[in-house]
């Protein structure tokens, strides 16, 4: 995983609450046995027209959007689905950040299992970030993740909560997987309680 | 924590589950049993195999095909499309290396992931239970901690067999009273979320109680707990009682004899404490619950069946009334209009929240010596291949395909537009699935969620249907 110190640059204003894990990666494309190539299928039904030809409407469509790495967005990001196909999609197309008031709690995990910084910012100060983006190619964020503030174009500093534990894993692109596997005496010293306790579980 | 402390039922599980804990509070959860499916686990097994790890725990593992697979004839003879085709064979590779039971298409238990993990004997109370699809919540109904997680976490449980977890919040749902004629478990869990919106259990463990809970037989309750996701809450549970014990005592991986007196000893200990605090709590008077249907693209966007297509002119803010104008406009409503003037082309029944055979005998009762209105495409998707022999043993089938309905191998099929089961551009869907979001079951597709009862009336009147018009 890479990991995510400092990124500034251009975000895209998407001003809906409940983008979906089906609108972010509609579940045709979920038939991949990899976790790139997907960013050509990132929001493909709002992206694409129905002949497959891009809708000039969508923001994502629209220089410098094109070029977006951080997406503005209101409340409940990323409800429905497990998918993390939608954090590989977002990641595949460029995006490393994803600002809003709140996420649904699946699509947070798995943003920071792949170096995505989900922040949380009230609507407020969502929106006033989304008038900033729609400034274009002038109105680049700084999202700095060690000091954890976002910094506006006119230099105004908001800063934001983030778990301690999830920050450290994101600043230096840990895998948990091999930090979890240091733990192993203790799985197994847990297993073998359970095994003694509850036999049935083990077969 | 001290041991007098009340506790609920969700604490009760993860307590016992906790490994470590971090100095921070993240807690390293043990996990008794994962599901895999083919979508979410190709990229997991080969994370294993770049790192040259073993899944640490195959009896605490089952694998299944569900989600891409044709559910007509043609299944049997190889899969058509090649994409999918990859993705299965890539599961039967990766299961077959590394050694993890698997039930195979061909399988009779071959069915949706979150029925036949309680079919099985796999999933029991007490138990954490996960698998890489947010409907894993469905498994909570039997008094389990049971949640969906990404493909990394999949990852993680298979070398490790735990995961780190932050403790979730407690939230119960309080339904009393006896549920009104008309009215099943889709309808409570409809309304539910009706009420509280697809966030309000966002950060959340569901804990569903009272006595219209306690009545529910297990379908009702696996349907209820899994649209917890739809409510925003990762989790939902019901506490283990004697209808649970029932539903689980002598199927093929539950414990038996000695353990199993052993285990319904240790399960009669998991419901919340009395005085067990919940950070949030909400009540429904199941008395004042009518069918529901939805009308927009959000699960939290439904109706009881009798009402009118809303307003956006009457919404609170600007947001939401742009909201419900791109809703009313992508569904292809005018407001004002009654529901039941709404023109169906397709009718689905079946997905991992209403597929089990009470599901299907809900519908057969309504379909039964009725025709399927003109025009309109009518399918039953059995939710396992066991199910599927239990509604033939019943004449369940014959009903449905007399009727004109068409019946079905089991699988996923039309609740997700992954497979051939798809609707097309325009098309409106009476579904029993759990999700209504714009493409949803295909691109332009429009969904209206509902319960199977209601699922059958629509398909016998050919539009949106009050079930308590026709029984």
């Amino acid at each position: 995983m890479e990991a995510f110190t400092k990124l500034t640059g251009i975000a895209a204003p998407l001003p809906m609450a409940n983008v979906d894990t089906d609108k972010i990666i509609p579940a045709r494309f979920l038939k991949t046995i990899a976790r790139t190539g997907l960013g050509k299928s990132l929001f493909a039904n709002l992206r694409y027209k129905e002949d497959g030809s891009e809708n000039p409407d969508f923001v994502l469509n629209q220089e410098p959007y094109r070029h977006a790495e951080i997406l503005i967005a209101h409340e409940n990001f990323g409800c429905g689905s497990s998918r993390e196909h939608a954090p590989w999609a977002l990641l595949d197309f460029g995006i490393r950040c994803v600002i809003a008031p709140d996420f649904a709690d699946i699509f947070h995990n798995n943003s920071f299992k792949n170096g995505i910084l989900p922040v949380r910012l009230p609507r407020e100060v969502c929106d006033q970030l989304m008038e900033d983006a729609k400034l274009g190619a002038n109105a680049r964020l700084t999202v700095d993740l060690e000091r954890q503030v976002v910094v506006r174009p006119n230099g105004e500093e908001i800063s934001f909560e983030i778990d301690p534990l999830r920050r450290h894993l994101l600043l230096n692109g840990l895998d948990d997987i091999g930090q979890t596997l240091q733990q192993a005496t203790a799985i197994d010293g847990f297993e073998a309680k359970q095994r003694a306790a509850q036999p049935w579980l083990y077969r | 924590m001290s041991a007098m402390k009340p506790r609920t039922l969700f604490d009760k599980i993860w307590d016992a589950h906790v490994v470590e804990t971090l100095p921070d509070g993240t807690a390293l959860l043990y996990i008794d049993r994962h599901l895999v499916h083919e979508v979410t686990s190709p990229q997991a097994f080969e994370g294993l195999r770049m790192a040259k790890r073993q899944v640490r725990r195959l009896d605490g593992t089952m694998a299944v095909v569900d989600h891409n697979i044709a559910t007509d004839a043609s299944r049997f003879t190889g899969i058509e499309d090649p994409e999918s085709r990859v993705q299965v064979e890539t599961l039967e590779r990766n299961v077959k290396e590394f050694n993890v039971p698997y039930i195979p298409l061909a399988d009779a238990r071959q069915g949706i992931v979150h029925v036949i993990g309680p079919e099985q004997g796999l999933s029991l109370p007490g138990m954490t239970i996960v698998c890489g699809d947010s409907h894993t919540s469905t498994h909570g109904a039997l008094g389990a901690l049971a949640f969906g997680i990404g493909t990394s976490e999949v990852e993680h449980v298979l070398a490790t067999q735990t995961l780190l977890q932050k403790r979730a919040k407690n939230m119960r749902v309080t339904v009393e009273g006896p549920l009104p004629v008309g009215c099943t478990a889709k309808d409570i869990i409809l309304a539910i979320i009706g009420k509280i919106g697809t966030a309000g259990g966002n950060g959340h463990v569901i804990e569903y109680a009272g006595s219209t809970i306690r009545a529910l037989d297990m379908a009702g309750r696996f349907s209820i707990c899994n649209m917890s996701i739809e409510a925003g809450a990762r989790a939902g549970m019901i506490a283990p009682d004697e209808t649970t014990f029932e539903y689980v005592k002598g199927r093929p991986f539950a414990p038996k004899g000695e353990d199993f007196e052993r285990a319904v000893a240790w399960w009669k200990t998991l419901p919340s404490d009395e005085g067990a605090v919940f950070d949030k709590e909400v009540f429904l008077d199941a008395s004042e619950i009518v069918p529901m249907v939805s009308w927009g693209t959000s699960p939290e966007d439904v109706l009881p069946i009798t009402a009118t297509v809303p307003d956006p002119a009457s919404a609170k803010d600007e947001a939401r009334r742009k909201q419900m104008q791109r809703m009313v406009e992508y569904m292809g409503l005018t407001p004002g209009q009654k529901l039941t003037d709404l023109k169906v082309d397709v009718v689905f029944i079946g997905s991992c929240t209403n597929s089990r055979i009470e599901d299907l005998r809900n519908a057969a009762a309504i379909a039964k010596g009725r025709k399927v209105a003109e025009g309109v495409r009518a399918m039953v998707v059995p939710g396992s291949g066991l199910v599927k022999q239990q509604a033939e043993q019943e004449g369940l089938d014959a009903i449905f395909k007399e009727a004109g309905f068409e019946w079905r191998e089991a699988g996923c099929s039309m609740c997700l537009g992954m497979n051939p089961d798809k609707l097309t551009p325009g098309q409106r869907c009476a579904s029993t699935s759990n999700r209504n979001f714009e493409g949803r079951q295909g691109p332009g597709g429009r969904t209206h969620l509902l319960s199977p009862a209601m699922a059958a009336a629509a398909a016998v009147t050919g539009k949106l249907t009050d079930v308590r018009e026709i029984a």
